[in-house]
């Protein structure tokens, strides 16, 4: 107990140098800093941290923050004013723009880049390739049994992202044609959780980001997807995201309040400059153009 | 001079002792106010309904039996394996061990007891889980049963360190009258000492049930997280503690969702709550006799 009131003193104590000091450095410095907030998809945080640290090199009177929480984490975080750029993995959904009309605020979005979602499985699994019916139909529970897809007679291992995650509503969107998840998908924490329960369940499936999927290397097996029972398989991969010739990608999206002004439109037009456009490549996204 | 001072000392103990029940009041307050909206609009039924589906294209439902009893699951499994090993271990120390066994066994009873739950939860999905799917031959090693393990791991130092004391504050006098009698060791320990400290030894299992039912990080890293109604400690569950944790960051501020999670949040208070009256109850009632 004392230890506990202890440390609560102690915190009370930091946060308050905290603030003080915070205060004298806006003191000294020169008015012109401006400040940008930037919230959202873990997806995207790794991308948004590479530009801002770009930015603000070339502009030292610029700071910017970054944190992520998931898509809906950045898109409420917009809604309450507490952030200036939401980044987002999902388009933001009709309720949403209307919470955001009620409190006079107008959502404007942005398309930065795209990203690949890779389908993987254990690389013990013989099967190759399915299309996105056939995965929208294992995961809303539709197909239970990887013999249902002409595999063998084993039980599949439903793994999907936490419903925080854009990724979690972007699949559920365009593989689960907006039917609900099986109840018997398993909602894993993280991106590298599912990369983990993949490579040792020899039944699962799951599917994760592109940049991640070839991080992970021969742990896991990307599946070839058919976006019709007909079309060609292809590998997911950037230059099958940017032709679109990938049935299972999407945009990634900065959302501000109103048309960006100030420092903010500065930071959005140098995210979709060459030079912005350059580290999404090497960020392992792929360039809108 | 000298009782004004002791008037200002006593404000300020006083102060002090009631910040918890000015606490629990505010928390309890709340509560309420977040989650009282949800009563009339979409209406309390809504909360029994058999299914935990909180972002759906189609209908969103917020029944929270599947996470309750996927919550009882797992305490109750953590609670059978928590008891053997704590009390049997708390007997060993107390009654049977050398001086020196126990400067070996008591740092790391109080090692384990500081393990940061996202570490054991780490540990769970990195090593526990393949254990568990391998010696139980399941699809996949997230179950409640590697959760409940990892609980119990976490509560057994509790348990131990409870019942150590009170095993050792049974007097001494009722173990020199037990082997005067003719008792061998094992007799006296179990015919004389347990029963004399069972009511500090319930007392020790209530506190790691309590830490169990609230723990949320190792729990939301390993049990699959699948919100189901489920008996089977095989398969994936849903706790209230990791749905919560999971979703409480994405949801906008004031919406269905966010006042289901703070019913959720109220129902694990109410669990708490009896469960800790019981704990007295029982206490009482032993030491009465």
């Amino acid at each position: 107990m004392i230890k506990k009131i202890l440390s609560l003193v102690l915190i009370v104590a930091m946060a308050g140098f905290v603030l003080v000091s915070c205060g004298s450095k806006e003191d000294a410095s020169k008015p012109e800093v401006s400040y940008i907030t930037i919230k959202g998809s873990d997806t995207m945080v790794h991308l948004a941290s590479a530009w801002a640290e770009a930015y603000m090199k070339n502009h030292p009177n610029t700071d910017i923050s970054v944190t992520g929480g998931g898509s809906g984490t950045g898109i409420a975080a917009l809604l309450n004013g507490t952030t200036d750029i939401c980044i987002a993995s999902r388009s933001i959904k009709q309720k949403e723009i209307k919470l955001a009309e009620e409190k006079g605020l107008h959502p404007n979005e942005i398309v930065t880049s795209r990203d690949g979602l890779a389908v993987v499985v254990n690389p013990g699994n013989p099967i190759e390739s399915l299309s996105i019916e056939q995965i929208g139909k294992i995961y809303t529970g539709a197909y239970t049994n990887w013999k249902d897809v002409g595999g063998p007679d084993h039980e599949i291992v439903v793994l999907s992202r936490e419903s925080s995650s854009g990724t979690y509503v972007f699949f559920q969107e365009r593989v689960m044609s907006k039917k609900d998840y099986s109840q018997d998908a398993m909602l894993m924490p993280s991106t590298s959780a599912i990369i983990q329960s993949v490579s040792q369940d020899a039944w699962a499936i799951g599917y994760v980001g592109l940049g991640y999927s070839a991080q992970a290397g021969d742990k896991v097996k990307m599946l070839t997807v058919k976006n019709t029972e007909d079309s060609p398989a292809v590998t997911p991969s950037v230059a099958t995201v940017q032709n679109a010739t990938y049935g299972i990608a999407r945009p990634l999206f900065f959302y501000t309040n109103g048309e960006p002004k100030g420092a903010i439109r500065d930071f959005v037009a140098f995210a979709l400059s060459d030079a912005g456009q350059e580290i999404v490549l090497e960020a392992g996204y792929v360039p809108v153009n | 001079m000298n009782t004004w001072r002791d008037k200002a000392i006593h404000v300020i103990l006083l102060g002090s002792a009631s910040t918890s029940i000015l606490i629990v009041l505010l928390i309890f307050v709340f509560l309420g106010k977040e989650a009282l909206p949800f009563a009339w609009e979409p209406g309390f039924g809504e909360l029994m309904r058999m299914k935990w589906v909180p972002v759906s294209f189609k209908e969103e439902v917020f029944g929270i039996v599947p996470l309750i009893t996927g919550s009882l699951l797992v305490t109750g499994v953590a609670t059978l394996i928590m008891i053997p090993f704590g009390v049997f271990g708390a007997i060993y120390i107390a009654e049977i061990a050398t001086v020196r066994e126990n400067n070996w066994l008591k740092p790391f009873i109080e090692i384990l007891a500081g393990i940061p739950s996202v570490v054991i939860g780490f540990f769970g999905l990195v090593v526990l889980s393949p254990i568990v799917k391998d010696i139980f031959g399941l699809n996949t090693g997230l179950t409640g049963l590697t959760g409940a393990i990892l609980l119990a791991l976490m509560a057994i130092p509790t348990v131990i360190t409870v019942s150590e004391d009170a095993i050792q504050s049974v007097p001494r006098s009722y173990r020199e009258a037990s082997l005067a009698l003719g008792a061998n060791r094992l007799q006296t320990i179990f015919r004389i000492i347990i029963p004399a400290a069972l009511p500090g030894i319930i007392a020790a299992i209530m506190l790691g049930v309590g830490r169990v039912i609230g723990e949320t990080m190792a729990v939301l890293m390993v049990t699959g997280n699948a919100a189901k109604i489920t008996f089977n400690p095989f398969d994936s569950v849903r706790t209230m503690t990791a749905t919560i944790a999971a979703e409480m960051g994405e949801v906008a501020f004031g919406s269905h969702h966010y006042q289901a999670l703070f019913w959720v949040g109220i129902f694990l208070l109410i669990m708490t709550f009896f469960l800790n009256v019981l704990a007295q109850r029982v206490l009482r009632r032993y030491q009465m006799r």
